[in-house]
């Protein structure tokens, strides 16, 4: 069996990423496109780590706690906006976002 | 700490040779797209949470794998325990009946799925031509004192100041204005 | 083989560190049934002691003094028709038990029941602690989301609204008894359980007798916390029976429901561990310094024998004050068997207590051993009194005003706390 190495763990991340692009831009529910960013930010955080344990140093790791902190504060704001919208339009749906002010 | 506990860990840990390493990997990593690719797919939101949950913690899993145990505490504790609470919370306060019934996707979705493909394309291209900026090593990273050296970098040594102290403070302040937001933006106008 | 077993016994190292999956397999078999267990016992007891606040009996009938009543409850549950309802979503309904039990259950690999006696000693263990234990009320919340019933919906969002909020000042108290942890030469502390012990020993007096009363305002905030977290009186109002039926289980039944009230008493038994952990010296008999002395060392190991004693005289009075009638007599014979049982626990500990003394090696290691578990349990089980003595004693929350005591008093005290555990640490070190 090949040796896991930091390739494979590259592969992951992108493959990871590359459905959190996905999921952003072809769904209509507000709520799927924020977990989609959760997505694509545990991609990056997954390839710090593994940045981090190939140069044996913790600097990657460091990285992805900020990064999860960033997370956790887009989620809270997301959410917040997802809410006012809601009691707004009462619709959880992006293509309805088309009015500048409401 | 007691010193010759810890030189005892080390001595054990030398001939603890973790089993079937691979077979983890590809279970992990297996669980974590699948379940990815049930996030973006689902039309109930609310299955869609669960499988997010499922990958984030496979993807702590591969944290651990990875040697990063303060890494993967973090990741259940702010994202499984928090954040996918707060989105669940969410789901259910915003009565979302009417969009089951509604499209999936949106009218983007070829060109959506192109752009992906294209970009994971992008990826493996970079990835394999540049393979050799990857080498095939791991180093061993020292497991036993994972937390304790995050939090040298994170909040100083000794007296002084660490190297992200300042990346940190600023850290905690978007951390206050993201509440402030939440905040003032769910509240109901007077 | 035989030798990757054997080669684990008189190691001082936890089966998880010493990297012998063998035995630490056999001690997750070994927690998961006293879990169990304990979880059926909780249940006769929490039924026999609200019902003595309340001067009832409680049950009686199954077995002498209702003891067979778990395994009759237990039997029932098993047998009952297991309900889905019309409109609910069948995956999701089924699986969300299974996710409050795992969470409940995964929390006992970090538990440190002795300095040797836990199935791993992780590096981040409270962190890992306070997480998986935080993912139960993702079962709750999904639970009654997948009722689609109103009264269970209600429950859930009540449930997550209160763990999120309770959560901050629960974190914020078990920082402040991390930070003591760092108070020694080297100024670094550590998150493994055991190592939070290990600190307490070292410093010489336990967290929450620690900067008199930072320490002790911790503990309380934590212990409402607690009670919180688990969902039981007086925070309750997930499942506020006055209010909502049965909150987010009232479609549950059968199996699945009897799967949530195991996870939620093994929750019970696991944050009071962490508590225990914390602030209660752990597995450290009381005053291990003061009363240092041999003749005290024989005397507190023999606690663990004495109290199967008093166990065992309270099972014979029992069967003395039984009714001289042939009704009685199966329970009068059932009462005294279990009276013997506990009588020859008792002689056991205390031989082993006995044969500790001498130099022999073995010997003396189960008599540590016996007395590291038979502490850390005692301080536990005083925990799950209390949650019970709770139960019988105040009325239920509002909602509001659990959110204002979690928000509003709880957070406030519990970052004062810390920020003065900080500045008191660094001035007296």
């Amino acid at each position: 069996m090949v040796p896991i190495t930091t390739f494979h763990y590259l592969v992951v991340a992108a493959a990871l990423f590359v459905m959190g692009v996905i999921g952003v831009l072809t769904r209509r529910n507000l709520v799927v496109i924020l977990m989609s960013i959760e997505l694509i930010l545990n991609a990056v955080n997954l390839n710090l780590v593994a940045f981090s344990r190939m140069w044996g140093n913790l600097h990657g790791q460091v990285f992805s706690i900020f990064i999860t902190v960033d997370a956790a504060a887009e989620a809270a704001a997301g959410l917040g906006i997802l809410i006012a919208f809601f009691r707004n339009r009462e619709t959880v749906n992006v293509d309805e976002i088309d009015l500048l002010k409401w | 700490m007691n010193s010759a506990l810890n030189s005892g860990i080390n001595a054990t840990n030398a001939n603890m040779a973790p089993v079937g390493t691979p077979y983890f990997f590809y279970g992990l990593a297996a669980l974590a797209l699948v379940s990815a690719f049930l996030v973006i797919t689902r039309r109930n939101v609310v299955h869609s949470a669960l499988a997010l949950i499922v990958t984030l913690l496979s993807v702590a899993g591969l944290y651990l794998m990875l040697y990063a145990p303060f890494v993967a505490g973090v990741q259940i504790i702010v994202y499984a325990g928090g954040v996918m609470v707060l989105f669940l919370f969410v789901i259910m306060l915003v009565n979302i009946e009417r969009s089951y019934k509604e499209r999936r996707f949106s009218g983007l979705l070829p060109v959506g799925l192109v752009a992906g493909c294209a970009l994971f394309g992008l990826f493996l291209f970079a990835l394999t031509k540049g393979r050799s900026l990857f080498p095939d090593r791991m180093m061993l990273l020292p497991e036993s004192s994972n937390t304790q050296q995050i939090a040298g970098m994170l909040y100083g040594d000794a007296g002084k100041m660490g190297q992200y102290t300042f990346a940190f403070e600023i850290a905690s302040l978007l951390l206050l204005v993201a509440i402030l937001a939440a905040v003032i933006m769910t509240k109901r106008r007077a | 083989m035989p030798d990757f077993i054997t080669s684990y016994l008189g190691s001082i190292l936890t089966p998880g560190e010493a990297g012998n999956q063998f035995w630490a397999l056999v001690y997750v078999f070994i927690i998961f049934a006293g879990v169990s267990v304990a979880v059926m016992s909780m249940n006769w007891l929490e039924r026999k002691a609200l019902a003595h606040f309340q001067i009832r009996l409680g049950p009686m009938r199954t077995g002498p003094h209702g003891l067979l009543q778990p395994i009759a409850d237990a039997i029932k549950l098993l047998l009952k028709e297991d309900l889905i309802p019309a409109g609910a979503d069948r995956f999701v309904f089924w699986v969300a038990p299974l996710i409050g039990l795992l969470a409940a259950f995964a929390v006992y690999t970090v538990i440190p029941f002795g300095p040797s006696q836990a199935v791993s000693d992780m590096n981040i263990g409270i962190l890992f602690m306070l997480g998986v234990s935080s993912l139960g009320v993702l079962g709750v919340v999904v639970a009654g989301w997948a009722s689609n019933s109103n009264y269970p919906l209600i429950g859930a969002l009540r449930s997550s609204a209160q763990m999120v909020s309770y959560e901050v000042a629960m974190g914020l108290a078990v920082v402040s008894a991390i930070l003591m942890t760092s108070l020694n030469e080297t100024g670094t502390g550590t998150l493994s359980m055991i190592g939070i012990v290990r600190a307490q020993q070292e410093q010489g007096v336990w967290f929450i007798f620690k900067f008199f009363p930072l320490g002790l305002i911790a503990f309380i905030i934590f212990a409402v916390a607690m009670v919180a977290e688990t969902n039981r009186a007086p925070f309750d109002m997930a499942e506020a029976e006055s209010e909502l039926t049965a909150g987010y289980h009232t479609e549950y039944s059968g199996l699945r429901w009897s799967l949530f009230m195991l996870a939620e008493y093994a929750a019970m038994i696991s944050v009071s561990s962490i508590a225990v952990t914390l602030w209660l010296g752990g597995w450290m008999r009381p005053f291990p310094r003061l009363l240092h002395a041999p003749a005290w060392d024989l005397v507190f190991s023999l606690f663990p024998g004495l109290t199967f004693l008093g166990l065992a005289s309270i099972a014979l009075v029992g069967v003395v004050r039984m009714p001289r009638h042939a009704f009685f007599k199966v329970q009068k014979i059932g009462l005294a068997g279990f009276c013997a049982v506990l009588g020859f626990i008792s002689l056991l500990l205390l031989l082993i207590a006995i044969a500790g003394r001498s130099n022999n090696n073995i010997a003396s290691r189960l008599n540590e051993s016996v007395g590291y578990i038979y502490w850390f349990l005692l301080k536990v089980a005083v925990f799950m009194y209390l949650f019970i003595w709770y139960r019988a004693t105040w009325p239920r929350y509002r909602f509001d005003q659990l959110m204002r005591v979690g928000w509003k008093v709880l957070l406030p005290i519990s970052l004062t706390v810390l920020v003065l555990t900080a500045i008191v640490g660094v001035l007296f070190s």
